[in-house]
């Protein structure tokens, strides 16, 4: 195994860093969250100046041909400047999922998303499935013409305002059953597809889809017909691992905070710094970044490896409980204003506290963990 | 939750069955779903008038106020029922600037007149008074403060700035610790005043909380006029007043009550299942993490009762070491129970429930019901180790006073 950074990474996570530090300051930033969802121009921005958004993708659709490791790279950047840019969803689910089906079609929709010139969203949980990508009870019937969808899919990250939709669905079985999911590619202004949209924790957008006799044209089914629980699974992974670098940008970015908040606050006469209690929680905190970002390279690593849930799940769970300890520490040496909405450490406390629920929490890739170390025969 | 019957005496038990009786009636099911819907660490403003008001007229807003002063005068086991009867209903959690802070500081420091003005007004609820004590440079090192009150005649000239008031835009009074000399150490030079807060020059600022919430806020002070007849206790000697109305906040209260009644909405929260997260409570993880949140709280609620048992009995007093390490320990125990309240909604707990909890009008919650209160309720918990001294603080007293370290 290779740990060490490749070369695109660097080329890649310098200049990003540069722009964010230039044009995505906690100012900015606080802009951003009162206006529609994405910026067409910084969207741009990312694909054509930086390259970010085709990193990952093949050189044959205008990507550059990197992988997880440049994914994971960008996904850190935006982690310390708290990116609301719809990435996650539109390169690393929605793009990860076209490219996994191998389709010939997806080609087209692949370059347009490396020249920055559309958006997607992935909706594949429902209100009542947990975290599990096989629990499915939207149904999709075939006809002559394509596919009926009726149901309800919830918490689809940046719906409102994507181009394209992509909604799992089941073609056949039971409600938890793994046979019998289909992916389908929608126009979002088909007929039957009602939205409602809300905010995230830490100022992001989502929405809840109600399908009511929904068309999809045959055209529109990607991936096989009922097998597609297997490829959403790798991509829902590839998406934990990328939140997981996603997160050591975030704790990152709160420690320093921290450190640099702790030596310039004084009270009874000196900084807060000076204060033995405080010192070893910084240190803790550190220390849960260090193991995290050792943690994020193992889940990224085994990617192509047949262990691959099992590194996953090891990373998210203790990158969780890291987002949690290292959000909370940070918000106590905080002191007062750490509650405060109008302060930074308050928003990274937010997407720290999403990060940790979002693909699934703690407790949940622990027990998935378990089950798949201890468990197998 | 294990139970640890009291084994009341007649009267005590009989006087527990009043307060049942006057909960359920008084206590509607209304009022309860307006209690339930509560995220911060108060009830808000209107929540919290309505209850305040109930209890005034049932004549139990002030249960440890002498009867001379127009309390319920309840001996400290009457005290502790009512606590526990409360918040086993899930009453709102009234904020304590009045009744707990500010009225027994005026009964053992104001003069007659002042006694006179400001009790009735503070049980009536006419006066809502609000806590002007931290300062931007000045939180947990309190005694630096600087907002100063020079005297000019027979007025203060307040100026200056207070921070994290809460509920100061729901006051219209303010009782607040100023600067009146500069000499000696910090502690020496500090008054205990109070003023209305529509005293031309008073100015209130929202402060957003993480959660959307908005429960405190700053007070600006500009060349504020306080008569200084408003001064209460001595010039100077204000730091002495503070230290009165911490040890006797600290002594009221049931830390274990509240955290029970936490305790009891993240029950509620677990009860309404329907499928999927909310079956938080087969998971072992889950359910190893709420065992241990539960003895935790039996350990805090044992504590209570064996020190209200003994101070019934005459045996003991209020043990101040003693009741720093319960609110400690209550309040780390809350922020977990603020922890699992998420976990139960699981990716639920993504949402912004903001436009459900404050819009007006109040848009439907995302997702199911159990969602609307989790996350902002362990927001506005990160307050409990910081507010009031925080734990870091309090450590350090414990360390010195109990320890002799």
């Amino acid at each position: 195994m290779d740990f060490g950074q490749t070369e695109m990474e660097r080329a890649l996570a310098e200049p990003l860093t540069r722009f964010l530090d230039e044009h995505y300051d906690f100012q900015v930033r606080q802009k951003r969250l009162l206006e529609p969802r994405w910026r067409p121009a910084l969207w741009r921005a990312l694909a054509t100046d930086l390259g970010v958004l085709g990193a990952a993708l093949p050189e044959d659709v205008g990507g550059l041909g990197g992988g997880a490791a440049e994914v994971g790279a960008v996904m850190k950047a935006f982690g310390r400047r708290l990116v609301l840019e719809p990435y996650l969803s539109t390169v690393v689910l929605g793009a990860g999922l076209l490219r996994a089906t191998g389709d010939a079609g997806a080609a087209d929709l692949l370059a347009a998303v490396s020249a920055g010139e559309t958006t997607l969203a992935v909706a594949h949980a429902e209100p009542q499935g947990g975290y599990d990508p096989a629990n499915v009870t939207t149904t999709a019937t075939a006809r002559d013409d394509g596919f009926v969808l009726n149901g309800h899919k919830a918490l689809v990250l940046n719906a409102a305002g994507a181009d394209h939709l992509i909604v799992s669905a089941r073609t056949r079985g039971g409600p938890a059953d793994r046979d019998g999911i289909s992916l389908f590619l929608l126009d979002p202004a088909t007929p039957g597809l009602a939205r409602r949209d809300y905010r995230t924790i830490d100022g992001g957008s989502a929405s809840d889809l109600i399908l009511t006799n929904v068309v999809a044209p045959r055209s529109g089914l990607i991936g096989p017909v009922d097998g597609a629980l297997p490829l959403l699974e790798r991509v829902l992974d590839e998406a934990t691992a990328a939140v997981c670098a996603e997160a050591c940008g975030v704790m990152g970015a709160l420690l320093d905070i921290t450190v640099e908040y702790a030596r310039q606050r004084k009270q009874f006469g000196r900084a807060i710094a000076e204060f033995q209690v405080l010192q070893h929680r910084m240190v803790d905190m550190m220390s849960d970044v260090k193991q995290s970002e050792s943690l994020a390279l193992v889940a990224r690593l085994k990617l192509e490896s047949p262990d691959r849930a099992a590194a996953v799940s090891a990373a998210k769970s203790r990158i969780g409980r890291a987002c949690r300890s290292v959000s909370q520490a940070a918000v106590q040496i905080h002191g007062g204003i750490g509650i405060a909405d109008e302060t930074p450490v308050s928003h990274y406390f937010r997407r720290a506290l999403m990060i940790e629920q979002q693909f699934g929490s703690s407790d949940y890739h622990l027990d998935r963990y378990e089950r798949l170390q201890f468990e197998a025969g | 939750m294990i139970n640890l019957d009291m084994a009341l005496e007649p009267e005590d038990a009989a006087f527990r069955d009043q307060v049942r009786a006057f909960l359920a009636e008084k206590f509607t099911p209304e009022l309860r779903r307006e209690a339930e819907r509560q995220t911060g660490v108060f009830a808000n403003g209107e929540l919290t008038r309505r209850w305040h008001r109930i209890l005034f007229e049932q004549g139990w807003v002030a249960p440890s106020w002498p009867k001379r002063f127009g309390g319920a005068e309840f001996t400290a086991t009457q005290q502790y029922i009512f606590s526990v009867e409360c918040a086993a209903a899930g009453t709102p959690a009234l904020p304590g600037m009045s009744i707990t802070m500010c009225g027994p500081v005026i009964m053992r420091y104001g003069t007659p007149e002042q006694q006179q003005f400001f009790l009735p007004r503070i049980l009536s609820g006419e006066h809502y008074w609000c806590q002007g004590y931290s300062e931007p440079a000045s939180g947990s090192d309190l005694a630096s403060l600087r907002c100063r009150a020079e005297r000019v005649g027979d007025v203060y000239v307040v100026n200056g700035q207070k921070i994290w008031t809460t509920h100061a835009q729901y006051a219209n009074w303010i009782f607040m610790l100023v600067r009146t000399s500069q000499d000696g150490p910090p502690q020496a030079g500090i008054s205990f005043i109070v003023l209305p807060m529509d005293t031309p020059g008073v100015t209130v600022r929202p402060i957003l909380s993480m959660s959307g919430e908005h429960e405190v806020n700053e007070v600006f002070f500009d060349n504020v006029e306080v008569p200084v007849a408003n001064l209460i206790g001595e010039e100077n000697k204000g730091w002495s007043v503070a230290k009165f109305l911490l040890l006797n906040e600290r002594g009221g209260g049931s830390p274990a009550t509240y955290a029970k009644s936490h305790l009891t909405q993240l029950r509620r929260v677990l009860a309404s299942a329907d499928g999927g997260f909310s079956d938080a409570l087969k998971r072992p993880a889950f359910r190893r993490k709420l065992a241990e949140i539960e003895i935790d709280i039996l350990a805090i609620e044992c504590a209570e009762r064996t020190a209200i048992q003994a101070m019934a009995r005459g045996e003991a007093v209020l043990d101040d070491a003693m009741a720093s390490i319960q609110k400690l320990k209550t309040s780390e125990t809350l922020q977990r129970i603020g922890e699992l309240g998420v976990e139960a909604i699981g990716q639920y707990a993504l949402v912004d429930q903001g436009p459900a909890l404050f819009g007006e009008p109040a848009a439907a919650v995302v997702g199911p019901d159990r969602a609307l209160t989790p996350v902002a309720t362990y927001l506005n918990m990160r307050a409990f180790t910081i507010f009031g001294g925080s734990s870091e603080v309090q450590r350090n007293i414990l360390a010195r006073t109990a320890l002799g370290l």
